[in-house]
């Protein structure tokens, strides 16, 4: 069976899968039901300065999108980060560290930006022999009005300056959290390689507002009829988490370093994807809160399914497998020619292939009066939306046209060889074929 | 209680009231809104869908679920209007398996489809609910159309021809408005009084009066219809009901279904409503299975249907079949009646198994006998009292595409005409589209 145990950043738990920094790791309570229930880490909630805890509002912290049957899609959240006493969190962080050796403990930090700030911080967290810091340079509301949170994860210089204080007043592995509100998300990732960070962890949550009550014109969540932008996360964040964490693996500057990919990880799948795009390990949080804890054994087992179906041994294998064939779109080859293929036993004659083609696209896909739906092979460009649109999987699938067979569309040969817009000739930066 | 399914006879109160109400009550309940919310997001949203052309209203389906998906049920109550004025009662009687779900694409992929009906009823019943009525008349255009029979192909041509700005009066023999609805289906498709409050719904566009208790050839006669009004649209129904003729067919306890039906839909107390312990019914088509079941339901113990052909050859659908099934009536197939046997009141029914013949239906020569203390028969209605001056086809008022009869100024649709499927559904679109031919005819507007 596949060995899950994994080794982020000199972090050892016994699988890839980490609680994140948030509601779930807020205390001793949570985080021992946690590895009981089998999770290989905790990044506890984020931990402020010494003295009176920040407060959090007394209406609702989270709004919701949902499907049909109330699937939760996306969760937003407007909760600070922790409001329980510092000396309290340690002393709890402590214990739990004792009792559960083999687990990773992350404590995630949020001081102001000054050195003395994170310097004391640190000492104590030294002090509860946790195995390393994620810095939180990522929550959008709230905090990041008080020059904390995602005010620093939006100025690389910031990222740099803190976490090389960091580094200096610790001996801890630091884990940079980059918050997903910005417009390169390689700058950031670079800004903390610089100031020394062992690993980054993204994406944090994505300014949001779920929705607006029309009846009070209020944004949703509503607090006394008032609503403030939060931070969103869950299943429909997973695409935006996974082109940045590829972004950053890819990036020559940042490739060697480690990446814990967060954002909307629902079932093992997720998790083997962002592992495949560069992830190290990967945290989990809005599946928790949507189904509790025992999310934990699917996610266990079907990595290990999965990993033994394909042959992989160790997680390693699986990490950066993807990375090599993420590229840049001038890259793509413009020789590779498909066209959509309508399989007629398993068509239902629905016609929204026709109705998305025909009203939408390139009027590629023909309707005969008995609702027969075929593509029309010379108006097909392979667009692929016939087959989003299509409610049967596999009805509608794209097929390769042969080199040296004829593209019906353009009426010419399809090339055998690869060939790109860095060399096609209506690109006027074309660079002469050599 | 002093009666049981086990008594002799004909008697009521075979099962107690709690009992009673629970099996009368509604079939199927209306969607909670989450409920809908699922259902609705099976849609496809199909591009020109099957389920439409199913409809004989042509109710635009994917667009009234779309409405409940985006949680505007009132919405989508008057999307189903507009084609249905009826859409309320056609949610709870139409054999949706054969129309709109039985064309669905979800149907055919997977046996399963968009629960239509539901929905239907879903979004009417939340528009009703608030009791507005959501057209407006046009101006007025001087016209009066007489309306015979206050059914669905009568009401449906009423609000309509007041729509497009004529006064209408509905005149109807039944001392209550609404035909069959409220007459001539079982009671728990049509439970919390549906029909009358469809009824007053629908009146609420205003410039219909409807006089019950008049029947033509009766209090009313066409002469004094056409010479009284602009235009007449006739949708009385079939008031006759087939003989078996069968030698014992007037002895006591015989009895034609659609009367025991219109009977039980007017008692409100069901517990002094009496029924036979062995109870036969001869037919295959929805009445028969109407009475079977509720025959059942009011507590007989053993209940049989028995019709002459096959199963495939019955009027009523498989899902109502499967339901009357499951409900405890015995379906009886390729057996017809020879004679009702007993001493003035029924006691045994003798039927011949049938077989099909080249020359059609033939005796097998084998025979049986069922108990019965009540013998429903429902093997059709006929027109009965119709003007001479109409022309008739197959026993029915023939009628154009329009409605039109062979009398100039004379609509005719639903039963009563040749063609419909003698379903609530056709008879509202043939109501309909005569309304629309009628505002035609006597304005020259084309809508």
């Amino acid at each position: 069976m596949a060995n899950l145990a994994s080794t982020f950043a000199g972090i050892r738990s016994p699988n890839p899968f980490w609680l994140a920094s948030a509601p779930p790791t807020d205390k001793e309570y949570n985080v021992v039901r946690a590895f009981k229930a089998g999770w290989g880490g905790v990044v506890w909630k984020t931990l402020g300065s010494e003295g009176p805890p920040v407060v959090n509002v007394n209406g609702p912290r989270y709004g919701a999108i949902w499907g049909a049957d109330r699937r939760l899609l996306g969760l937003n959240n407007i909760e600070l980060i922790t409001d329980r006493p510092l000396e309290i969190n340690l002393r709890e962080i402590k214990q739990v560290k004792r009792a559960w050796k083999d687990r990773a403990m992350v404590v995630s930090l949020m001081v102001p930006c000054d050195e003395e700030s994170w310097k004391a911080i640190l000492k104590h967290v030294e002090d509860t022999e946790a195995d390393g810091v994620e810095l939180n340079f990522g929550c959008p509301h709230g905090m990041a009005e008080r020059g904390m949170g995602s005010a620093v994860g939006q100025v690389p210089e910031y990222i740099e300056m803190v976490t090389r204080w960091v580094k200096q007043h610790s001996r801890m592995p630091c884990i940079v959290k980059l918050t997903p509100n910005i417009a390169d998300i390689r700058k950031p990732a670079e800004a903390a390689l610089k100031g020394g960070a062992d690993a980054v962890s993204l994406i944090n949550t994505i300014n949001s507002i779920t929705s607006v009550n029309l009846d009070d014109f209020s944004p949703e969540p509503m607090i006394d009829g008032k609503g403030t932008h939060g931070g969103y996360c869950g299943p429909a964040v997973k695409p935006i988490a996974l082109n940045m964490v590829a972004e950053i693996a890819r990036n020559p500057e940042t490739a060697d370093l480690p990446i814990s990919g967060i954002g909307g990880i629902t079932t093992w799948r997720d998790a083997a994807e962002f592992m495949a795009l560069g992830a190290g390990n990967v945290q989990v949080c809005t599946a928790a809160m949507t189904y509790g804890f025992g999310i934990i054994k699917e996610l266990t087992a079907g990595l290990s399914l999965w990993m033994d179906e394909k042959g992989f041994t160790a997680t390693d294998q699986v990490v950066r497998r993807a990375v090599p064939n993420v590229t840049d779109w001038q890259y793509l080859n413009l020789n590779y020619i498909t066209k959509a293929r309508i399989d007629q036993d398993l068509c239902i004659s629905c016609g929204r292939c026709f109705a998305a083609c025909e009203d939408t696209s390139h009027q590629a896909i023909a309707m005969s009066t008995d609702r027969v739906f075929t593509v029309k092979d010379d108006e097909c460009v392979a667009c692929n939306l016939c087959v989003n649109v299509c409610p049967v999987e596999n009805c509608i699938t794209m097929e390769r046209v042969a080199p040296g067979a004829l593209d019906e569309r353009t009426g010419e040969v399809v090339p055998a060889e690869y060939g790109n817009w860095t060399t096609h000739p209506n690109n006027p930066m074309a660079k002469a074929a050599e | 209680m002093t009666n049981c399914p086990q008594t002799d006879g004909i008697v009521p109160a075979r099962l107690d009231t709690d009992q009673l109400a629970s099996n009368f009550g509604d079939l199927y309940p209306c969607f909670d809104d989450h409920e809908a919310r699922v259902a609705a997001d099976r849609c496809y949203f199909c591009y020109d869908a099957p389920c439409i052309t199913a409809c004989p209203t042509a109710i635009d389906i994917p667009l009234f679920i779309r409405q409940i998906q985006a949680g505007q049920p009132e919405a989508a109550a008057r999307t189903i209007f507009d084609q249905n004025i009826m859409g309320a009662m056609c949610a709870r009687v139409c054999p949706t398996e054969t129309l709109c779900e039985g064309a669905c694409v979800r149907e055919i992929a997977e046996g399963q489809p968009v629960e239509i009906g539901r929905l239907q009823r879903y979004a009417t019943d939340a528009l009703m609910e608030r009791n507005d009525h959501p057209f407006t008349r046009a101006a007025p255009t001087g016209k009066q159309v007489a309306v015979v029979g206050a059914g669905p192909a009568g009401l449906a041509c009423a609000h309509r021809l007041a729509l497009r700005g004529h006064e209408v009066v509905v005149f109807d023999a039944r001392p209550k408005p609404g035909g069959l609805n409220e007459y001539g289906i079982a009671a728990y498709k049509a439970a919390g009084g549906i029909a009358q409050a469809e009824v007053d719904w629908l009146l609420g566009i205003g410039g219909i009066r409807i006089e019950t208790g008049k029947s033509l050839g009766g209090e009313i006669t066409l002469e004094e219809l056409r010479k009284d009004y602009d235009a007449v649209f006739l949708g009385m129904g079939l008031a006759g009901v087939n003989a078996l003729r069968a030698p014992g067919e007037d002895r006591d306890g015989v009895r034609n279904a659609v009367d025991f039906i219109a009977e039980l839909r007017q008692t409100t107390d069901l517990s002094t409503l009496p029924i036979g312990r062995h109870v036969v019914v001869i037919g295959g088509g929805m009445t028969a299975v109407d009475a079977a079941v509720q025959s059942r339901l009011l507590g007989a113990e053993h209940v049989s249907m028995v019709y002459r052909r096959d199963r495939g050859a019955m009027g009523a659908s498989d899902y109502e079949l499967d339901h009357a099934q499951k409900e405890g009536v015995k379906i009886i197939t390729n057996a017809m009646p020879l004679s009702v046997h007993g001493n003035g009141a029924v006691r045994e029914v003798e039927f011949g198994y049938t077989r099909s013949g080249p020359t059609g239906l033939e005796p097998t020569g084998e025979t049986f006998r069922l108990r019965a203390d009540q013998l429903f028969k429902a093997i059709g209605q006929r027109l009965e009292g119709v003007p001479e001056a109409l022309a008739l086809e197959g026993g029915k008022i023939a009628v154009s595409a329009e409605g039109r009869t062979s009398l100039p100024g004379v609509w005719a649709g639903g039963d009563c005409a040749a063609g419909g499927e003698d379903l609530t559904v056709t008879a509202t679109a043939q109501g309909r589209d005569a309304a629309e031919d009628i505002h035609t005819a006597l304005t020259g507007e084309n809508t």
